[in-house]
């Protein structure tokens, strides 16, 4: 897994590079953002971490710039601006995801696996499976070892969610982002009383749990 | 709303407005103003009655004192007979009649004059009398007041000297009467220049104490207008607009430093957090260190909440996301909003319930509206016990556009509902449950943001929070908004 890391403060890009090598990538770092177009364009990096404020270039011009040439490389954007308008403009610029700053590793390294497993397989398909856990997105239907199991529509989004990340840590806020279509911050924890009910409906009649807690990090759907 | 709700709203604020003219001081002074006017066109009026009627009597009295003088001469000189013919002569001299004479002897049968009878009427120490004179005219008797003096002569002999005082009374009554109606008009001119000095004053006052009211519910940025003629009320108003822009930029500065210190420590205060979950990393991870690391990871964390909120309140205050704003209909939002929290609601054993009509649209942020909403829900589903209710309910009408959310918890004492918006404000007996004491700050944050009220009210028991908007027209094609839910 190689990885562009374009971020002008020191101290960030020293501890995301340190961090994301000991998750087992390859990490090039600059900190100009004429540089980091030059590398994204000449480099065959799986994912483009972008600081949206750079000097030289910013992190908007470099998507523009490496999407009108042709290059889908998928990229996250960093930004301290956190705005709903901030956020749109980023994405509509060619962006795959917009990090705010600050933000825990974990949260990073999850959006990171997401991109990387965006990029390889973008076949649209109509039945996801977890072992023995399937979903028909056509039928909107959820079956667990052959029984069927009722969801409500917010459940059946979750679970997909779930699904189609399956192996990867999904932390609370891309669910958030993903399953629900406000932009908020929730003071409580929302999301884990949900899942529970979600684990409630998949898990609880069987020997195998699917939808595991990660620690300080989020939830991951997994066979093993 | 129906036509006559309007009218009678309509009367009501009309009589209210008539009331505080009425009890203005401007109309207070006015009406002593009327007063003292009054008196001094009384005493004008008097002395002009005084100097005229006045003088027409005393001109009366001197004639009629003359005329006696000149006939007691000729009693004196020429006796009886002399006085009877030049009482004859005069009254002959005098058709109208405006000179009255009567000469009678001692069984009042008369002997000269044109009086028929002696008046009935008593005369006063100074032998003055005044009677009524009746005239044959062409058709009907007149009656007419005369003033007459009366003497005694020698031989039994009473003589009465008068004079017809018709053209007198005329001029006292004329008099009289623009006495009357100069006052009355006077009052009532008076009366209404100060209904209308007070109405325009009242108005004036008004605006500054409307405007006054918009800027304690928060709106400092609003300025009191001034009409631009640099009168007194001019003056005030740029005063107080001075005296606002001031408070504004302290206000400003304050925050600006709060936002400062918030900003300026996020980004350390993020490097430590890295460098924590690098320290927790290197740490086995059954030891105590790890599990101190988590600890203070998880402290860093709230604290860099805390400075992400008062940041976000802060670009929320700022305005620059009203340009973004859309219809939105908040029958679905809060669809959604009960959605969400229902199963956090039915974990601790609460009922939470929503009502809201088909549709109702309001102009707006959805994103933060769904925030401010979350705020609240959240704040009702923690402070209320186990096994209590919590309601959202949607009312629209009459171009507004109400949201209540309420519990039946322990409430706010109503002393403190004006305190729980600023921020960090925590009631003491909530001080143990989690909570930054912005998640309030935040939700007047946005209602600011809409122009909306908010206003805290007492459940019995528990805490009613209402949030008024103004109705917005929905959009023309459905498909542009941006809160469907799916």
């Amino acid at each position: 897994m190689r990885i562009l890391l374009v971020e002008d403060d020191r101290q960030m890009a020293d501890y995301l590079h340190k961090a994301l090598a000991e998750a087992g990538a390859v990490v090039d770092q600059t900190s100009d953002g004429r540089e980091g177009l030059l590398l994204a364009a000449s480099g065959d990096y799986d994912v483009l971490i972008l600081d949206r404020m750079l000097p030289g270039l910013d992190g908007l011009g470099i998507v523009r710039t490496l999407r009108a040439s042709g290059n889908q490389t998928p990229v996250l954007f960093l930004s301290a601006l956190g705005d709903v308008d901030d956020r749109v403009e980023g994405l509509r610029a060619g962006g795959d995801d917009y990090l705010i700053k600050p933000f825990a590793f974990s949260e990073l390294q999850a959006r990171v696996e997401a991109l990387l497993r965006r990029g390889s397989a973008e076949a649209p398909e109509t039945r996801l499976r977890v072992a023995d856990l399937e979903m028909d997105l056509l039928k909107r239907e959820v079956s667990r070892a052959g029984v069927q199991i009722q969801l409500q529509p917010r459940e059946f989004r979750l679970l997909e969610c779930l699904m189609r990340h399956a192996g990867q840590v999904v932390t609370r806020t891309m669910l958030l982002e993903q399953v629900w279509d406000y932009h908020f911050d929730p003071q409580t924890n929302v999301i884990d009383v949900h899942i529970s009910r979600l684990r409630g409906k998949i898990d609880k009649d069987f020997a195998l749990p699917l939808l595991n807690t990660v620690r300080g990090a989020g939830y991951m759907l997994r066979a093993e | 709303m129906t036509t006559p709700n309007f009218a009678l709203g309509a009367l009501a604020q009309l009589r209210s407005r008539a009331a505080r003219i009425l009890l203005s001081s401007t109309f207070r002074l006015a009406l002593l103003y009327v007063f003292l006017l009054g008196i001094s066109v009384a005493i004008l009026l008097g002395f002009i009655y005084w100097s005229t009627a006045g003088y027409m009597d005393r001109q009366t009295t001197a004639t009629i004192q003359a005329e006696i003088r000149g006939l007691a001469e000729q009693y004196r000189q020429r006796g009886l007979s002399g006085l009877t013919k030049v009482i004859s002569e005069r009254v002959a001299r005098d058709p109208v009649g405006f000179n009255v004479y009567l000469l009678v002897d001692e069984r009042l049968e008369r002997v000269v004059g044109n009086l028929d009878r002696w008046p009935s009427d008593v005369p006063d120490v100074d032998g003055w009398i005044s009677f009524r004179l009746r005239e044959w005219g062409l058709a009907r008797a007149e009656e007419h007041a005369a003033r007459a003096q009366v003497f005694k002569l020698r031989g039994g002999l009473h003589l009465l000297v008068g004079r017809d005082v018709r053209d007198l009374e005329a001029t006292r009554t004329i008099i009289l009467d623009a006495l009357t109606w100069g006052l009355a008009i006077t009052a009532a001119l008076a009366l209404l220049g100060s209904w209308l000095m007070s109405a325009s004053l009242v108005r004036r006052l008004e605006s500054i104490n409307q405007i006054s009211a918009e800027i304690m519910e928060g709106d400092l940025s609003r300025r009191i207008s001034a009409t631009g003629s640099g009168d007194d009320f001019d003056q005030l108003a740029s005063g107080l607009n001075r005296m606002l822009e001031r408070i504004e930029a302290l206000m400003a500065s304050v925050r600006q430093v709060s936002d400062n210190i918030a900003h300026d420590l996020r980004t350390p205060l993020t490097r430590l957090r890295n460098t924590l979950e690098l320290l927790r990393a290197e740490l086995p991870q059954s030891g105590k260190a790890h599990a101190l690391a988590e600890e203070t990871i998880a402290d860093t964390d709230e604290m860099l909440t805390t400075f992400n909120a008062l940041l976000r309140i802060a670009r929320i205050e700022s305005g620059s996301r009203r340009a973004a704003f859309q219809p939105v209909d908040l029958a679905p939002l809060v669809a959604d909003l009960v959605e969400l929290y229902e199963p956090v609601a039915a974990e601790r054993g609460q009922r939470l319930d929503a009502s809201a009509p088909e549709s109702a649209w309001i102009f707006g942020d959805p994103d933060l509206l769904f925030q401010a909403l979350t705020n609240l829900v959240d704040n009702a589903i923690k402070y209320t016990q186990p096994g209590g209710e919590i309601s959202v309910v949607v009312v629209a009408g009459a171009g507004r556009v109400r949201i209540e959310v309420a519990d039946n918890g322990p409430g706010i004492a109503s002393a403190l509902h004006d305190q729980v918006f600023r921020r960090f404000f925590r009631a003491d007996d909530s001080r143990s449950t989690p909570g930054s004491g912005l998640g309030l700050s935040l939700v007047q944050a946005v209602v600011q943001l809409h122009r909306a009220t908010i206003a805290l009210s007492d459940n019995r028991p528990g805490l009613r929070v209402a949030l008024g908007f103004g109705l917005a027209q929905p959009p023309k094609s459905g498909g542009e908004t941006s809160i469907v839910s799916g």
